[in-house]
């Protein structure tokens, strides 16, 4: 699927990449917080929540204890919701634990402009008052248009304003793959 | 999908796509509303009028608080405070309000059609809260949305709608709905209370309660209007309630399990059993509830930018 019908793509992660950057970004959370004291996983729908789902088996592997997780539906805290048009459409937010005075890992597949993170940060200090709020990316693609870092990052992928990326999961029915798509028209 | 309408006035012409979306939408809001903080910024800057001409507590209070949880600004406007009463018309007092930059406008009229008229003459939003006998779209989907919470699907579902029919724009935005969504309407009450041709909207006729209720999964009560029709329409009130009270005996008749709704007020003792009222059956107070959800959801849907 990554050949030549579809040109305009190219990959950058395979399942095996994909698998192995989660397996580390595992254990840099446990190493940075020692352990899973106070830890929870929060997944920004939709691709956020595979991955976090991923990451919360991985940390179960390694420490073998379970750590709370949540899923974040940050469409209300959206910084263009006057602009549209057409309301985008909501998913349900499901954190089913108190948020205070844990250590949130905010989880996300692709990091970009820094708006979404800015939005889910909103979202989750409206459900109570972390001790500390983590973030953990598969991609970090640059293009920044707010102060925000990612605590850990699966892959840096330089990548031009014009182009897209694309995070396909098995979770979503596809092959684990990262692929660069070229805008056509752009 | 999303909802391309600029304005809610009844839920006649609207698609079981679009009423599925609404209730989907209000999930989330049911979320947001069982937080400690309930509020979230999705309308900030945006402002909702509420244009009440009739009184209404419950269901002004519920818009007022929707539009609070979704940081919109709310402005209460009501006749007997406002200029209405020195004979300025309804569209001119809209377009003030709407020079006033007000995005949305909630109308509560006496008259029916008034949110339509209202809706062509402004470029605001209008959503219709009841206006005369004609619709009350938000409670019909409050309505769909507590029958859904509780695990009933619409396919096949076998509701009775009970009372006076004819002048409640309650049961016509949920006859419209509920058929429109597979549902089997029956409808029940005295023939003074049965509007002509509410077959050809596709609910059936009942003229004793008690052979409507067989089977019945949802038991719709409305409230009975001493205020507008008096008793004009029946002999006694003793004897309605007799004929067409909801007590627990009546209950039974219903499928196991079966809920009953009321839009409120109630009139306990007359159309409804102050022990059915309090009963476990009973999801008076679940609609209420659900109320501010489904309201958000509606707010939501309809603040796009123009």
């Amino acid at each position: 699927m990554v050949s030549s019908d579809r040109p305009l793509e190219r990959l950058v992660m395979d399942a095996g990449d994909i698998a192995r950057a989660v397996t580390r970004i595992a254990h840099e959370i446990l190493e940075r917080n020692k352990g899973i004291q106070d830890l929870a996983l929060v997944g920004i729908r939709t691709g956020g929540v595979h991955l976090a789902h991923r990451l919360v088996k991985r940390i179960q592997e390694i420490e073998s204890a379970s750590v709370p997780i949540g899923e974040l539906d940050i469409t209300l805290y959206r910084d263009d919701l006057s602009l549209r048009k057409d309301q985008p459409i909501l998913r349900k937010t499901s954190v089913p634990f108190d948020v205070s005075d844990k250590i949130i890992v905010l989880v996300d597949d692709v990091l970009f402009t820094g708006r979404t993170i800015r939005a889910a940060m909103d979202g989750l200090i409206d459900l109570g008052r972390p001790e500390e709020i983590q973030l953990a990316v598969l991609v970090d693609r640059g293009h920044r248009q707010l102060p925000i870092k990612a605590t850990y990052i699966g892959k840096n992928i330089p990548t031009s304003r014009e182009e897209n990326i694309h995070v396909l999961l098995e979770e979503e029915g596809e092959d684990d793959w990262v692929v660069i798509l070229k805008r056509e028209s752009a | 999908m999303s909802l391309k309408r600029k304005d809610l006035l009844s839920l006649a012409p609207l698609s079981v796509d679009e009423i599925r979306l609404i209730l989907e939408t209000a999930d989330s809001f049911k979320e947001v509303t069982g937080r400690e903080i309930k509020k979230v910024p999705a309308l900030r800057g945006r402002t909702v009028v509420n244009l009440f001409f009739e009184p209404s507590t419950r269901t002004r209070t519920s818009f007022e608080l929707a539009a609070k949880r979704l940081s919109a600004d709310v402005i209460n406007f009501s006749p007997s405070s406002s200029s209405v009463v020195k004979g300025e018309t309804l569209l001119d007092t809209a377009r003030n309000i709407e020079a006033m930059q007000a995005d949305i406008i909630v109308l509560r009229h006496p008259s029916a059609g008034a949110a339509e008229a209202l809706a062509v003459g402004v470029k605001s939003s209008v959503i219709n809260a009841g206006d005369g006998w004609h619709e009350h779209p938000t409670q019909g989907l409050l309505d769909l949305y507590t029958i859904r919470d509780r695990g009933l699907s619409f396919e096949g579902l076998r509701v009775a709608i009970v009372g006076d029919v004819a002048h409640s724009r309650v049961a016509r935005s949920n006859i419209h709905a509920l058929v429109k969504l597979g549902a089997e309407v029956r409808v029940v009450g005295p023939p003074t209370m049965m509007p002509r041709g509410v077959e050809k909207l596709g609910a059936r006729v009942y003229y004793n309660f008690d052979e409507a209720l067989r089977g019945v999964q949802v038991i719709m009560m409305l409230r009975l209007q001493l205020e507008r029709q008096g008793i004009a329409l029946f002999p006694t009130i003793r004897e309605y309630a007799r004929l067409y009270g909801l007590t627990a005996e009546r209950v039974k008749l219903a499928d196991p399990g079966a809920i009953v709704m009321h839009p409120g007020p109630i009139n306990r003792g007359v159309e409804i059993a102050p022990e059915v009222a309090d009963s476990l059956s009973s999801v008076i107070l679940d609609q209420v509830a659900n109320g501010v959800a489904v309201r958000m959801g509606i707010l939501y849907l309809m603040s796009g930018a123009n």
